[in-house]
């Protein structure tokens, strides 16, 4: 009995505490839902760190967006969506204003709960690709760019190559076999149609550590291209095993996901001419970097290990932060208060406007393409540069300017899923924007 | 002094052979369903339900249905994934195909067709034992989650290979979707939890369960006494998977509305409803509740007070909630080989002659 009592007394002691720690709600509150363990943390610990970092970074220049000082509140997902989901339910009661899950998995699950709370959420480069259509989609938002845009890119950028025809080529793709690896494919299939390129699909289970016979059905059936939809560990396995086999670098694309340093480093002087597409600047050659380097790295507040900067993840960690601050600046402007509701956020979110001098005044120019969110639009212009990596120099280099995807394509299938996902789900269309 | 059976005079046999057949236990009891249908979901917020309540309930149905065929009959099985996957799919097609029956119905559904497909991955185990049935059903395991990866009819097309769960109401009242209220949710699991739990009891306490008793402690003496290894095998995969089926539908629809099969349904899950009977206690009702508890519950405290309450940073803090969790499971099963429904039965012991032993 004692022991009962005392078990009890602690319980309420830890639920006691638990519930006074809650954040003060005076703070613009950013969750980030980050992962820093499990099989995708190499991945996951740049993104946070730079989204982490550019935070600090507002707070300590300028104290804040506005006036009003940034909340950071970090919860550890492990890219599972049941702790994402555990902490989307922990920080969404603190105020949070938009949430970055960087998992296509926990997007899916969070769609519909973020909708119905009324906190939008911001997904660039993936997630549910239909949340581009904003008109069934309100509080959803994946500008820049979404993994179809990607598709549609990456075979623009192969027609570039071969004297804009693909007839008789054959093309594989390596997938995560998962929501997120499964999203292009449809694209692909529609795009196959078109040019008349041969598409063979390859799945790779999570969390790809073993890849031996997918590379082994390559090896087989030569295809000319091969394009990888990967994520985390299995990025370096699938580079490491293309170099196995001898299969031209350079005749291997991988989406944004697939093109961080700490993808092709393990693979060493092997990885060389190995190509992924890219959103957003490379290296640390701008503005801002002088800004961090003054009130973060040098104030000993870089979060993490603080050993990533310049990569091309943290760049991306830095984009997100930078997209879903400048929303908070206008959403202050809008409604004239500084402290904004999440309502506030995602009307902001919906007239973003990203021009070059926006990029300019943040140090951050050219960092990312210019763009304008609709109502209607909730995607962006879909654009992505190819990089190319460079063993030598350990270094990304940008090999074309920003490529375009083909709305024609892929406009009519968001339209399609978009609709599929109103009507399974009632959903009326918002009338109120064309 | 109060934890005693005397004075608590039974006059017929069913009083006798009641499951508490201690008042204090009893009372408890009563206590604990009062606390759960009438005071936690006027208490409960988003958190507490969608954080701990609801996976531990779904959880607490997993473990019972696994104890049934792991602790109760002997059959050991790694299926438990693949089996609450089927659970899942079932569920999504036939509330898509049948938008109109009560999604009650539909759980109940999904769970006799995976008792069907659990019988059918039981027909092994007439054949083999012991480790060579836990790799058959492992092979249950892996072929059910790739079945759901490969075949696009089962997703009914959509482009992610994801199922999504739309609104579905019972008794005018959505617990399915977004807009579910937290007590709604956590009703409807609660609801399925205190029957299948009841069931679970009656049934391993009667003759069946009895059957299933003879063939886990030797399966030739059980034969030459006349229980028929067969049925009382088959019984058990079929009444274990309509659980895990059941677990697996509540999963998917009112937990997390949209899976993805590989990553919810993996391997990582067969093994985490193992590790919870065994903790919990293979062979007991109470086991099953207290590691699902163990497993649910345990994690989400050691992160509230690390990271809210203490401020750690998250990887961190990540890492030591694996370090702290394994060593428990350690040292669990080191202290107390049979589990914490054996602490339990110690515990209760001891209450009896508190507060003087002799």
């Amino acid at each position: 009995m004692k022991l009962k009592l005392a078990t009890l007394a602690l319980a309420t002691g830890l639920m006691g505490g638990v519930l006074t720690a809650a954040p003060a709600m005076a703070d613009l509150v950013f969750p980030s839902l980050s992962y820093r363990t499990g099989p995708y943390a190499a991945n996951g610990i740049p993104f946070a760190d730079g989204y982490a970092d550019y935070m600090t970074l507002l707070n300590e220049r300028d104290g804040g967006i506005g006036g009003e000082k940034v909340k950071l509140l970090e919860c550890e997902t492990g890219y599972n969506t049941e702790k994402g989901v555990e902490c989307y339910e922990s920080t969404k009661g603190s105020g949070a204003l938009v949430y970055q899950p960087l998992s296509t998995g926990i997007t899916y699950q969070l769609i519909p709960k973020a909708s119905a709370d009324g906190i939008p959420m911001l997904t660039s480069g993936y997630g549910r690709t239909s949340a581009a259509d904003g008109k069934v989609f309100k509080w959803i938002f994946n500008f820049p760019a979404n993994y179809w845009d990607g598709a549609s890119i990456m075979v623009k950028y192969l027609l570039s190559q071969n004297n804009d025809s693909l007839k008789g080529k054959k093309i594989a793709l390596v997938y995560h076999n998962s929501a997120y690896g499964k999203e292009p494919i449809r694209t692909l299939q529609e795009l196959e149609k078109m040019y008349g390129f041969k598409l063979s699909l390859i799945p790779v289970d999570h969390p790809g550590q073993e890849q031996k016979s997918q590379w082994l059905q390559i090896r087989r059936d030569k295809p000319d291209y091969v394009l990888m939809w990967g994520w985390g560990v299995m990025n370096p396995v699938a580079i490491q095993e293309a170099a196995n086999i001898r299969f031209p670098m350079d005749h291997f694309i991988g989406i944004w996901w697939s093109g961080s340093e700490n993808d092709v480093k393990p693979v060493g002087a092997k990885a060389d001419g190995y190509k992924a597409l890219n959103f957003n600047g490379v290296g640390d050659d701008f503005p801002v970097y002088g800004d961090l380097k003054k009130y973060v790295y040098d104030a000993g507040k870089a979060a993490g290990a603080g050993d990533q900067k310049g990569t091309v993840l943290y760049n991306r960690g830095l984009y997100a932060a930078f997209l879903v601050t400048q929303a908070a600046k206008l959403a202050q402007q809008d409604t004239g208060k500084p402290q904004i509701t999440p309502a506030d956020m995602r009307d902001a979110l919906e007239k973003l406007d990203i021009s070059d001098k926006v990029m300019a005044d943040a140090g951050m120019a050219g960092f990312g393409a210019t763009f304008k969110v609709s109502c209607a639009n909730h995607g962006g212009p879909g654009e992505a540069k190819v990089n190319q990596w460079d063993a030598k120099a350990g270094k990304w280099k940008v090999v074309t300017d920003w490529i375009t995807s083909d709305k024609k394509v892929i406009d009519p299938l968001i339209e399609e899923d978009a609709a599929a996902y109103a009507k399974e789900n009632n959903i009326t269309p918002r009338a109120d924007c064309n | 002094m109060f934890y005693r059976e005397a004075g608590d005079f039974k006059t017929s046999y069913p009083d006798d052979s009641q499951t508490f057949p201690i008042r204090f236990d009893r009372l408890g009891y009563y206590a604990v369903l009062l606390l759960g249908f009438v005071v936690l979901p006027f208490v409960l917020n988003d958190y507490w339900t969608n954080a701990v309540f609801i996976p531990f309930l779904i959880y607490a149905i997993a473990a019972l249905g696994l104890n049934i065929l792991v602790g109760y009959c002997g059959q050991l099985s790694l299926g438990t994934g693949g089996f609450m996957a089927v659970g899942a799919y079932a569920c999504y097609k036939l509330t898509t195909a049948f938008p109109d029956i009560n999604i009650v119905f539909h759980i109940l559904g999904a769970g006799i067709i995976t008792a069907g497909v659990g019988l059918l991955f039981g027909l092994p185990s007439l054949r083999i034992k012991g480790f060579y049935l836990a790799v058959a059903t492992l092979a249950a395991q892996f072929f059910l989650v790739w079945l759901f990866n490969r075949v696009p009819w089962f997703y009914n097309y959509s482009a992610s290979g994801q199922i999504s769960m739309p609104e579905r109401t019972v008794f005018g009242i959505a617990v399915t979707g977004a807009q579910v209220a937290p007590w709604a949710g956590y009703m409807v699991c609660l609801v399925f939890v205190v029957v299948l739990a009841w069931m679970a009891r009656n049934l391993t306490r009667g003759a069946t369960g009895r059957k299933w008793m003879a063939i886990r402690d030797m399966d030739i003496a059980a034969e030459i006494i006349g229980v028929n290894p067969l049925r009382a095998k088959l019984t058990a995969f079929a009444v274990s998977s309509f659980y895990v089926g059941i677990a697996g539908a509540l999963f998917f629809s009112v937990y997390l509305g949209a899976v993805e099969v590989g990553e919810a349904f993996g391997i990582e899950k067969s093994f985490a409803v193992l590790f919870m009977i065994i903790i919990g206690g293979l062979g007991s009702i109470f086991g099953s509740f207290a590691g699902a508890a163990f497993m649910v519950v345990l994690p989400v405290l050691i992160k509230l007070v690390l990271v809210d309450s203490w401020g750690w940073p998250t990887d961190l803090a990540a890492h030591i909630r694996l370090m702290i969790v394994g060593a428990l499971i350690i040292i669990f099963l080191i202290a107390e080989p049979h589990g914490m429904a054996q602490l339990w039965r110690v515990t209760k012991d001891k209450l009896r002659l508190w507060p003087f032993p002799h």
